[in-house]
């Protein structure tokens, strides 16, 4: 059977095999304009006018380049630095693809704050209260508790939605807030408290279930660890899942016309259940691996805006599995650059998150960077929701 | 094979006939839901709280600088547990029986509302809680709640979803702080409310023009405006703390009204924001339902298509609403700085847009509504607040996520039978 | 006043709509513009309403050349349009919906209620079109509201007033009404287009027909001396068959049977009250009604989309009642669904997709939760050439597919199952007549076949074409019940209407 591109343009056969249809899975779209010029001249665009924000606060023009060299610098100018993109890009993979998928069965997930902090807390819960166990025993324990703890946390609004009609968005929102004061509470609680301390940190998480740093042999500040291997298996699973079992069929169809799909026999229940448990559960894994993979521990607001990420990583990669990645890279060097400006240029990296929000706004309306760089294109903007009633 | 039916009654045939009413079995069960919830709740009284009930609570009705002093309200704690428990238990039992039908959503309100009277006394049980205060703190914290409400009640009359009322707080607190320390309070806050409309200019370009999905253009609004402010307050801010020290407008004593006990403090003692407020709750719902403006946006948020045939210009009813919108969507955001603490911090609208939008879907996209729903969130936030004043054996973060939980209750409870604007979140194409 | 098109011609993306269109309609006298779904019709009245603007050609009203850049400024010129999908705005009153962009207003721009009531009695009472102004749209019937449309329009002081389909939600008696206020308004000397498909209706009311196709115009005739025939051969450019052959059905046994099955919605109202029939294999029962009186429940009470509130329903003499539409689907009822674009089809999926869409769970197509690429496109290319699906092209989207062939895909993916049961909603609905009949020709060759058959339309010449057996639906009740070959349209009408005979 034929695969249908997100902006159901294109149909990919699934016989075609090799480089050639991966790339054209990771562009997603009916040609290299709408796939790969577009988001390059929206990324391009995005940094012009960081540069111009970075200059409205009282920065040369030299200043303003050598922000952006430390930038580039930090997210592939050594191994090290590609190291902390890769670091930085593990979780992004899993937090888009917890949105990609939500949008593909017509949800939008902006719950993966949350899901992933209720994650990394039930992953380092099972990292730091058992010891003596083997580490293949122990990691993959405190790995599924992650996405389980995320799967509770995505639980909640898929049934409201599916149950009461609650919009998504506005529960997931909630759902945010109510985590983070969760977390909280928790991190106070002798369960979770490290002994001696006064502030909310937890115990830390035994070495038997740590993710192993990747090339920790090489060089020990080379901090990219199991997890992204765990995420790149998540996206071969969601793809496979989406495009090539009854359930994607149903996740799909749910997402594109819930009518069609309730003629047909579907359960929009059980779609808006299960995609919601999955979403959040791969948010949650991102949790995990954050907490076993990075910080050892967790402490208040380690989600550190993620889940947030998550959500233009998702629209940047189309809510593709294959543009997740490419866009969890890019937005992982922007983050792992941000940090190495923020240090040596002294430009904070929050002008990262405006980036990424302005490589959105074009992304979802390619006409505009159409307009501005005269670039003819036939990519209509994003449409993923109707409104409230839905 | 050929036979016909026999001929029902004739005055079926009525070309208006009503179709006749009787209670679905979903009705019947939502009845008896309700019901067991109110006998939960009255069983929660008697097991939970009486047990652990004693003495009496001080309730304060008067503030200290109140020209008229009311004397403390003293309730015996067990014995009005006692009362309110029954009271519950009664209404339970006659909604589980018989059930109020028609009044069913009221009672239940209702019901909720003496739990969380029995809750406040238990609570309160040898200590002081002076309730006036509460009650101003509620009006107060109701503001920037109604405030983001109207912001989305003037888009989605048009038929724009606006879910950047966040983003709009945030930017409007930011410049309102900035420039009001530059110049004053009330160019600040004309600065905020600038804010508010540019970043709704963004909105409508990208929404009518462009079509983008709305959703997600809030949703980037909330992202640039959250990393926007930061950037801004880490790079600028942190350097110039001169412009992160606003002036704070005062409260106005409105004379005579002013002075009256309870209702003086509450609703005549207030900043010129919460006063804005209350004007432009009246206003936006005269405009609305009352002026040839207002039957132009309805009717663009409801059938665009119709309005278009008529000659009634789509695109400029929908800029028009939607900026009108993202400027009391800034305005709101003032509150935030101008209004309460003078200062900027990272992210300190704490979600108060998303409660502003569950306030419109609570408040049926009606001004008048969505204050009172903001009212309820305004009430359970400065509830929480003044419950972790008090010695009770309850965290202060369950008690803060008080407002978010009533949030997903409200619209868990309420979406789907609440009927959004029909062409809500559609782009409009001439085809 | 006169109005004169010449040379209009309007280009879309791929399609030529209108194509060198000249017409002339005469003061006091209607014209009625006849052509099938896609002669290019409603682009033309949306070219003459402002909306569009033509490509080339000229709008002419008493020899004044006019240039209208939106609708305001076709409403000036003195042209109204009643739409065929009402615009208006269910939650408004008449008045608001009348008075919409020419409101009466005080200072500050304020609404004059009272002057806004006072302007749509006048027009009422002067044209005899009854109504209330303070009801809201939503709460009076289809023939009320096209008055409203009708009194908006002329509160603009339209002189040219175009119908686009006027009739095809109104019951033959409301069609007696309008027919009355169409006259009334020639009388008073106002020019009248009247767009349609039907046949009759333009030879019983039109002083001039011209004829639409594929966006030209093919031809004009006199009502006076036209047959339907004639007109039918010059819409579609060749003979076509208005009946469909079909022997005499021989019912067999029964297969689906209802028994006083009552539906309520949530505030208690009864959608579908007491509904009892049969249907047998071998025949087709065809259910007639004008639409929202309750034929879309009947037809989800059936297929298990709408839950029933009382009653039972049985089918091959399981009781299925409490089934799933899953259930329903795997004990053997294929549907068609009403509604093309929204239910019965996915249009970002490929036509391969979509031919499966209702059975991608099943073997073949899939093996546990793997689905079966392989299988699902060799029966995909199988289906789209034995159904005449064109282009034939399996990954397409199925959006691409023009109305007929999205509808012959899905009656491909449904007709293609050998089940006992078929319920096919407004089978035929905005399709071009080629398709039409070779819809037509698929059902009865399934009577054939002996399966049972469970028609519902809107349209009483479908009805009557195929139908071996008649139920008139009004107001959720089924009200009569009718032997096809002893039937007249006439007889159906009147029940349709809710009066018994």
């Amino acid at each position: 059977m034929s695969l249908t591109s997100p902006d159901g343009k294109t149909t990919i056969e699934p016989d075609d095999s090799g480089w050639a249809t991966f790339f054209r899975r990771l562009t997603t779209a009916t040609d290299w304009k709408t796939g790969l010029v577009i988001p390059a001249l929206a990324v391009l665009t995005a940094l012009i006018i960081g540069a111009i924000i970075i200059m409205l606060t009282g920065s040369s023009l030299q200043e303003t380049l050598q922000a952006y060299w430390a930038l580039l610098e930090g997210s592939v100018g050594s191994l090290r630095a590609i190291s902390a993109t890769l670091t930085e890009a593990t979780p992004l993979i899993l937090t888009g693809l917890s949105v990609a998928i939500a949008f593909r069965a017509g949800l939008f997930n902006i719950g993966g704050e949350g899901q992933l902090l209720i994650g990394g807390m039930t992953a380092v819960l099972v990292g730091f209260s058992f010891t003596g166990l083997p580490w293949f025993i122990h990691l993959p324990m405190a790995v599924a508790a992650g996405f389980l703890g995320g799967a509770v946390w995505g639980f909640v609004p898929g049934f409201l939605k599916a149950k009461t009609g609650a919009h998504e968005v506005i529960v997931t929102i909630m759902m945010n807030y109510i985590a983070i004061y969760l977390t909280g509470y928790l991190l106070k609680t002798a369960l979770f408290q490290r002994e001696g301390r006064n502030d909310p940190i937890s115990k830390n998480v035994e070495e038997s279930a740590q993710l192993p740093k990747l090339l920790g042999w090489f060089d020990s500040a080379m901090r990219v660890h199991l997890g992204l291997i765990i995420a790149l298996i998540a996206v071969v699973l969601v793809w496979w899942l989406l495009f090539r079992t009854t359930t994607g069929f149903e996740f799909r169809a749910v997402g594109a016309n819930s009518h069609a799909a309730r003629y047909a026999g579907m359960s929009v229940t059980k779609v808006y259940i299960l995609v919601m448990v999955i979403a959040g559960g791969l948010a949650g894994l991102a949790g995990g691996g954050q907490v076993l993979g990075v910080l050892d521990r967790a402490s208040p607001g380690f989600s550190a805006g993620l889940g947030f990420d998550g959500i233009s990583v998702a629209l940047l990669g189309r809510s593709n599995p294959f543009g997740v990645v490419a866009a969890a890279l890019l937005f992982g060097g922007l983050t792992a650059g941000g940090q190495n400006m923020q240090a040596t240029a002294n430009v904070g990296i929050d002008l990262v998150s405006v980036i990424q929000a302005l490589i959105i706004i074009f992304v979802a309306a390619p006409a505009l960077i159409g307009a501005i760089y005269r670039v003819k294109t036939d990519a209509s903007s994003t449409q993923i929701s109707q409104g409230w009633s839905s | 094979m050929s036979q016909t039916f026999e001929k029902p009654p004739a005055e079926s045939y009525e070309l208006t006939a009503s179709r006749t009413r009787e209670l679905s079995k979903s009705q019947i069960r939502r009845a008896q839901i309700s019901g067991v919830v109110m006998l939960l709740l009255a069983a929660f009284v008697v097991v939970f709280l009486i047990p652990n009930a004693e003495g009496d609570a001080t309730f304060g009705l008067s503030t200290a600088r109140d020209a008229v002093q009311l004397s403390d309200l003293v309730v015996p704690v067990t014995a009005s547990l006692w009362v309110l428990a029954m009271v519950l238990g009664f209404l339970g039992a006659t909604q589980f029986v018989r059930g109020f039908q028609r009044r069913s959503t009221l009672i239940l309100g209702l019901s909720f509302g003496v739990f969380v009277i029995a809750f406040i006394i238990w609570a309160t049980a040898d200590q002081q809680f002076n309730l006036t205060s509460m009650l101003v703190a509620t009006v107060s914290r109701c503001t920037p709640i109604a405030l983001g409400a109207l912001s989305g009640i003037l888009c989605e009359r048009s038929g724009v979803v606006n879910i950047g009322i966040e983003g709009m707080l945030l930017g409007g607190a930011f410049s309102g702080v900035v420039i009001g320390s530059l110049f004053g309070g009330w160019i600040g806050l004309v600065a905020a409310t600038l804010t508010g409309g540019i970043l709704a200019l963004l909105l409508a370009v990208l929404a009518v023009n462009f079509r983008v999905d709305q959703i997600i253009i809030g949703v980037v609004i909330n992202i640039l405006v959250l990393g926007l402010t930061s950037f801004l307050s880490s790079q600028v801010l942190i350097k110039n703390p001169d412009l992160n020290n606003a002036p704070i407008f005062p409260a106005i004593k409105i004379p005579v009204l002013g002075d009256i006990p309870i209702i003086g403090p509450v609703f005549f003692n207030q900043t010129i924001i919460v006063y804005g407020m209350f004007i432009l709750v009246g206003t936006v719902t005269y405009l609305l339902f009352r002026t040839r403006w207002g039957l132009r946006t309805r009717s663009v948020g409801e059938n665009p298509r119709a309005a278009d045939s008529l000659g009634v210009s789509v695109a400029k009813v929908r800029y028009l609403a939607v900026i009108y919108g993202g400027m009391v969507g800034g305005f709101a955001g003032a509150w935030f700085t101008l209004g309460t603490v003078g200062r900027f911090d990272e992210g300190m609208t704490g979600g108060r847009g998303f409660i502003g939008l569950a306030a419109m879907i609570f408040g049926a996209w009606n001004p008048v509504g969505a204050l009172g729903a903001a009212m309820v969130f305004g009430f359970s936030e400065s509830l929480s607040e003044k419950l972790s004043l008090l010695d009770i054996p309850i965290p202060t973060e369950f008690l803060a996520m008080i407002p978010y939980l009533v949030t997903i209750v409200v619209v868990a409870g309420l979406v789907g039978r609440a009927r959004p604007p029909a062409a809500d979140g559609q782009p409009y194409t001439k085809e | 006043m006169e109005l004169q098109l010449k040379g209009i011609t309007k280009q879309f993306p791929g399609v030529l709509a209108n194509d060198d269109v000249t017409l002339t309609a005469r003061s006091g006298k209607v014209l009625a513009l006849i052509g099938e779904n896609g002669a290019g019709k409603s682009t033309l009245m949306n070219v003459l309403s402002g909306l569009y603007h033509p490509d080339a050609g000229e709008i002419i009203i008493d020899g004044q050349v006019q240039k209208f850049d939106d609708p305001g400024d076709a409403i000036k010129a003195g042209i109204g349009m009643v739409h065929q999908h009402f615009m208006l705005v269910p939650v408004f009153s008449v008045w608001e919906n009348v008075v919409l962009g020419i409101e009466p207003t005080r200072a500050g721009g304020v609404l004059s209620r009272k002057e806004a009531r006072r302007e749509v009695k006048e027009i009422s009472e002067r044209f005899g079109l009854a109504v209330d102004p303070d009801v809201l749209v939503e709460d009076i019937p289809v023939g009320i509201q096209q008055r409203v449309e009708i009194i908006k329009v002329l509160l603009r002081g339209a002189k040219i007033l175009v119908f686009d389909e006027p009739t095809a939600v109104l019951t033959p008696q409301e069609v007696e009404e309008f027919f009355g206020i169409v006259a009334e308004l020639k009388g008073r000397g106002a020019t009248i287009i009247f767009i349609t498909h039907k046949l009759k209706e333009a030879l019983a009311i039109a002083d001039d027909i011209t004829v639409l196709r594929g966006g030209k115009v093919v031809g004009h005739a006199d009502p006076a001396t036209a047959t339907p025939e004639d007109l039918a051969a010059m819409m579609v450019g060749r003979d076509i068959e208005l009946v469909v052959e079909k022997s005499e059905a021989e019912p067999g046994a029964g297969v689906l049977e209802l028994a006083d099955v009552t539906m309520l919605d949530d505030y208690g109202r009864a959608l579908l009250k007491d509904i009892s029939f049969s249907v047998r294999a071998g025949e087709i029962v065809g259910v007639a009604g004008i639409q929202g009186n309750g034929q879309t429940e009947l037809v989800e009470a059936i297929t298990g989309l709408l839950p029933i509130s009382r009653g039972r329903i049985t089918f091959e003499g399981k009781d299925i009642t409490r089934y799933s539409p899953r259930d329903r689907h795997t004990a053997g009822i294929a549907h068609v669904p009403e509604d093309r674009n929204h239910m019965g089809m996915i249009g970002s999926f490929s036509v391969a997709e979509n031919l499966v869409l209702d059975s991608y769970y099943a073997q073949p197509f899939s093996r546990g939760i793997r689905l079966q690429g392989d299988v699902i496109r060799d029966s995909a290319e199988a289906l789209v050439e034995q159904f005449d699906v064109r282009p034939p092209i399996i990954s397409n989207t199925g959006g691409a597919l023009s109305g007929g062939n999205a509808q012959k895909m899905i009656v491909a993916r449904e007709f293609s199952r050998d089940v006992p049961l078929v319920v096919c909603a407004q089978p035929t609905r905005g399709i071009d007549v080629g398709s039409i009949e070779y819809i037509h020709e698929q059902i009865v060759k399934k009577r054939d076949e002996g399966k049972a058959i469970l028609i519902v339309s809107t349209e009483l010449d479908e009805i009557f074409a195929l139908s071996d057996r008649i139920l008139v639906m009004y107001d959720g009740r089924i009200v009569a019940e009718l032997k096809a070959s002893e039937a007249t349209p006439t007889e159906v009408g009147l029940y349709m209407a809710g009066r018994a005979a």
